[in-house]
This record gives C-alpha cells, sequence and structure tokens, in this order.
C-alpha cells in the first residue's frame, strides 16, 4: 500500500470527523459571519469607496488567531485522550503520514471556509471594478497564512491530552507570530532597538509577509516563509509523537 | 513467528518491563497473565509498534518492529486494552475506513469490512454511530478491526474484559477457530478464559516472566495438585486410619462429617499419583463411596503463590 492512499484515508477520515460534530458548521458560520461584519461595519468597506479586498483580508489573521486552534485542537489531543492514536499508529501508518493527513484535512477545511466568502468577492465586482490579481494573492495569503497558523496548532495539539490546553497554547504562539511583525508593535520596537533586531524579529511574524501579498505582490519569499513554517511545525509535531512514544 | 528479546521499558526511574523475552510459534495461543501493572499492556504495545523499548527487541515474521514497523504492523491485528474507536463513524465506516489504511481498494474494501462484520456479529448495529454502542459491541468492533486484514499474529488486550458471560464465549469461540493457524497473545486476568483458549500461558510480575508453560503444566505446580477427594457414606473413622496408613498418602483430613457421611481431602506425597492406591484401600474395604475427585491442580493458586512470591522478594 503506497504512502499516498494511506494519507487519502485518513485525510477522508478526518474530513468526516469534522463534519460530523458540529465544529464544522459552527466554525464556518462564525467565520463568514465575522468574516462579513467586520469589514463592512468596522473598516468601512463601504464608505471607504474604493473596490478593495484589503479591508476584508485585514481581519483575517486575527479571525484565524482565535478560530483555527479551535479547528486544530482535537487534532491530536483527542486522539491521545480517547486513545485512539494507540489505533492509529499500529495499524501500518507512520506518523509522518497521519501528521501530514491530518493537517492537509484541517487545511482544505479551511480552504473550503475560505472558498465561502465568494460572495465578497461578487460584491465589489459588482460595486465596482476590483483588481482580481491582488484578490487572488490575497486570499493565496490568507490560505498560507490559516496554513501556518493550523501548524502550530497542530504541535501544540500534540503535545496535550487537553484540548483546552492545546487551543491556549496554539494562542499565545499565533500571537507572538502574528505580533512580532504588527506596525504599532515594531515601531514601539524601533525606537529603543538597533534596526536588525527589529527585522530579525519582525522576521519570524506572519504579519509583514502576510502584508505583502495583500498589497498584490506575490514574492516567492513570503510563500516559502509560509510553507517552511508550516514544514517546520509538522516536523516538530512529528518529533513530539515520537517521544510520546518512547516514553509511553 | 514472534520473537521478543531481552525486552525493557522504563518509564522515568521506573523499569515496567524488565529483560522479558520469549518466542512464540503458529497455532500458539499465549496467555499473558499477571497482575495488574505487571507490565503486560506495556510488553503488547512494544510488540505492537506503539511504544518504542528502552533495551530489546521485538521480532515478528522477521520483521524488526522497531527497524521497520509498517512491516511488522501489516502481520499484526491488533486490539488495545481499552478498545479506542472512533466515536463519531459507525461500525460500518469505521471498518471501511480501517480496511482502506490495511490497503484494500473498491469492492475489496467493502468485502473486508463486511467479512468483518459477520465474522463478529454486528450486522445489527452496522449502521450506529460506535458512541452509542454497548459495551459488548464495541470489544467486537474493537475485535473486527484486528481480524479484518486476516493477520498471522493477533495481539488482543483483554478482550473479553466487561463482556457478559454470552458474549466472552462467543469472543472465545471466535479465537479457538483462528488459533490453528495463527499466532495469538491473549493478555488477560480472568484464569478461566487461559484454561478455556490457551495452549501456552506466561506469567508476569514485576515486568519479569516468572513462569512458562502449558496450563496443564503450571498447574502441577499447585499443592493441591493430585489432591484425591473421597466421599463416604459412612463414618470417617477407620478409613482416615486406613489411608493414612498408605505409602503414598502424606495427610488425610476430614473436610465435613455428618452422622452417616463424611468427606476426606488426601493429600500425596511430593503431589504424585495417588488416586490408584486410594481406590485399592476404597475395593479392599468395601467402604460405600458417593463421590471420588482428583484435584487437577489450580491455576488461580499457582498464580497467587507465583506472583506474591516475587512481590515479597
Amino acid at each position: 500500500m503506497s504512502s499516498r492512499t494511506t494519507i487519502r484515508a485518513i485525510l477522508k477520515r478526518e474530513w468526516g470527523a469534522y463534519f460530523n460534530s458540529p465544529i464544522a458548521y459552527v466554525f464556518m458560520v462564525i467565520f463568514l459571519v465575522m468574516a462579513g461584519f467586520f469589514p463592512f461595519a468596522v473598516s468601512g468597506l463601504f464608505e471607504g469607496g474604493q473596490a478593495t479586498l484589503r479591508p476584508f483580508f485585514f481581519w483575517h489573521p486575527w479571525l484565524y488567531l482565535i478560530l483555527v486552534p479551535a479547528v486544530a485542537m482535537r487534532l491530536w489531543s483527542e486522539e491521545r485522550r480517547s486513545g485512539t492514536i494507540e489505533l492509529l499508529l499500529t495499524i501500518g501508518v507512520t506518523p509522518t503520514q497521519a501528521v501530514v493527513a491530518k493537517f492537509m484535512a484541517a487545511w482544505l477545511f479551511m480552504m473550503l471556509t475560505l472558498a465561502l466568502t465568494f460572495p465578497v468577492v461578487l460584491t465589489l465586482i459588482y460595486l465596482g471594478n476590483p483588481d482580481l490579481g491582488v484578490a487572488f494573492t490575497g486570499y493565496l495569503g490568507s490560505l498560507l497564512l490559516a496554513g501556518a497558523y493550523l501548524s502550530v496548532g497542530l504541535l501544540t495539539s500534540a503535545m496535550t491530552r487537553n484540548q483546552v490546553v492545546s487551543f491556549i497554547l496554539a494562542v499565545l504562539v499565533g500571537l507572538f507570530l502574528l505580533l512580532a511583525g504588527f506596525p504599532p508593535v515594531t515601531e514601539l520596537l524601533s525606537r529603543w532597538a538597533p534596526e536588525w533586531l527589529v527585522a530579525v524579529v519582525a522576521g519570524f511574524s506572519f504579519m509583514p509577509h502576510f502584508e505583502t501579498m495583500q498589497r498584490g505582490i506575490l514574492d516567492l519569499r513570503d510563500v516559502v516563509y509560509f510553507l517552511s513554517v508550516i514544514g517546520f511545525m509538522l516536523c516538530a509535531t512529528h518529533e513530539v509523537l515520537k517521544s510520546k512514544a518512547a516514553e509511553g | 513467528m514472534i520473537t521478543v528479546t531481552a525486552l525493557k521499558k522504563n518509564f522515568g526511574a521506573r523499569t515496567a518491563v524488565n529483560q522479558v523475552s520469549f518466542e512464540v510459534e503458529k497455532g500458539t495461543v499465549l496467555g499473558f497473565l499477571g497482575p495488574n501493572g505487571a507490565g503486560k499492556t506495556t510488553t503488547i504495545r512494544m510488540i505492537a509498534g506503539f511504544l518504542m523499548p528502552t533495551e530489546g527487541s521485538v521480532t515478528v515474521l522477521g520483521h524488526d518492529v522497531q527497524a521497520d514497523p509498517v512491516s511488522a504492523q501489516r502481520q499484526i491485528g491488533y486490539m488495545p486494552e481499552r478498545t479506542p474507536l472512533y466515536e463519531d463513524m459507525t461500525v460500518e465506516g469505521f471498518l471501511r475506513f480501517i480496511a482502506e489504511v490495511r490497503g484494500y481498494r473498491g469492492a475489496e474494501r467493502t468485502e473486508r469490512a463486511d467479512q468483518a462484520i459477520r465474522a463478529c456479529m454486528l450486522d445489527s448495529v452496522r449502521h450506529q454511530v460506535i458512541d452509542t454502542l454497548s459495551k459488548g459491541y464495541r470489544q467486537r468492533t474493537c475485535l473486527a478491526q484486528a481480524i479484518l486484514h486476516d493477520p498471522p499474529v493477533l495481539l488482543l488486550d483483554e478482550p473479553t474484559e466487561g463482556l457478559d458471560p454470552n458474549q466472552k464465549q462467543v469472543v472465545r469461540e471466535m479465537i479457538a477457530r483462528m488459533a490453528s493457524e495463527k499466532v495469538i497473545i491473549i493478555s488477560t486476568h480472568v484464569l478461566e478464559e487461559v484454561e478455556a483458549i490457551c495452549n501456552r500461558v506466561i506469567i508476569i510480575s514485576n515486568g519479569s516472566v516468572v513462569a512458562d508453560g502449558t496450563p496443564a503444566a503450571l498447574k502441577q505446580r499447585s499443592k493441591h495438585y493430585n489432591e484425591v477427594h473421597l466421599s463416604l457414606g459412612s463414618a470417617s473413622g477407620p478409613a482416615v486410619k486406613a489411608l493414612s496408613a498408605l505409602d503414598e498418602v502424606q495427610r488425610v483430613e476430614v473436610v465435613a462429617e455428618r452422622d452417616t457421611t463424611c468427606e476426606l481431602r488426601i493429600t500425596p506425597k511430593q503431589q504424585a499419583p495417588v488416586i490408584a492406591a486410594v481406590l485399592k484401600a476404597v475395593a479392599s474395604h468395601g467402604w460405600p463411596v458417593t463421590n471420588l475427585k482428583v484435584d487437577g491442580g489450580r491455576l488461580e493458586e499457582v498464580f497467587r503463590q507465583i506472583t506474591r512470591t516475587e512481590d515479597a522478594a
């Protein structure tokens, strides 16, 4: 049996698990309501008089900060709490396959949720003449950002059998990765810290990479950044699972 | 088929399994016995490739479980102790998922799941969500998952725990049916189960193997082995006197006595067979025998004897 088919089988199960529970629907409704509410009500997408998606994407890092850990927290914690991890890892599945499959399932779920925000784009097309190229890089950036948050949540989920602990840890790590490059924070930092230090700290952050993509710039470095965050977190998850197998 | 060599597992400073070695061949139903916390589950988890041993190795049909867990796991059906299942799935959906992970596609996948459902008599609950199943059905669903790919090795950690007597019988019959062409390791602390289905027993205590043999051989270690229980329709006096005089007899005790009946326990010297001598005495004296039984030894007692001395040590 090949690795791909094993991954697909687990991916399908995880995908089903979202829709077998209220998580999927609750998450989608909340995300879609908030993703629609903030840009129009708070950021004044209408009043701005510009057919741009920037007020829409502006809120994504903050929505993901709270909502993505809620999607990720059950991925391993639940398996560890109920003991199904013992089943999963003794039926010929490698930890790598399981980690990748679970991540992909959650990421596809995020992709579906994000795709359901299409009425926002349609509204803008109806109202004006938005730059669809910018919309595309915006969505791509948002998807990569969601993936990065997810990978953090996957790691914290592997570390504990308690979903609440997993959630809180994921929010904290996410908050750091978010704020480290947030302009108000970097400005504060740059008042006393040398330029290079600000750059290093900010370099860890999701924010600058997300920002450039919102401006419609598709820089390979940003894509590589997000993919390496994801890769790093998945490897760390794998190591955590392995050490749990050694410790018992 | 399975070789366990000098297996050791430390959890922090505590040694859960220490220097466990054994080999198991096809056709063996091995009962893995021991008090709670003796290291049974830890050992089985290491064979199943879920836990990594601190030292030592396990090979399953030539596959080293540590070096190549996936190849070993293809040969193994494993039923973990707590019967973990994906609660949100239906029985059928769960078994189809297992079949898919086990590498079956299309019609074969459906067929494998159906076979497992039939073998474990889950037809009536196949569309039920696992969350809503009773303990017995959960247990059988977990067993179905283990036998789905017809593996040459079955590891069953307390497979009949929490089942009612009828369900226990069903599971035991299934195991007995599969016994001849597989290696089956059953962890349990139900001794009657061992006597009913196992042809080999390993007793583990404080992480080490303290006994290894057939159930019959182990029972011979019982201090009651070959004792004769004799009930007579007469007073005990003459019988006790005559039997005590026999060379083979160590001791005769009166277990119960009423006016005209008595019950005697005759303990042989060195647990040697004494029944022939007793029968001879019965025939020559013409005692009115109402009941006669030879004690085959009690596994429970041997178990206690062995594991208790270990605990004291």
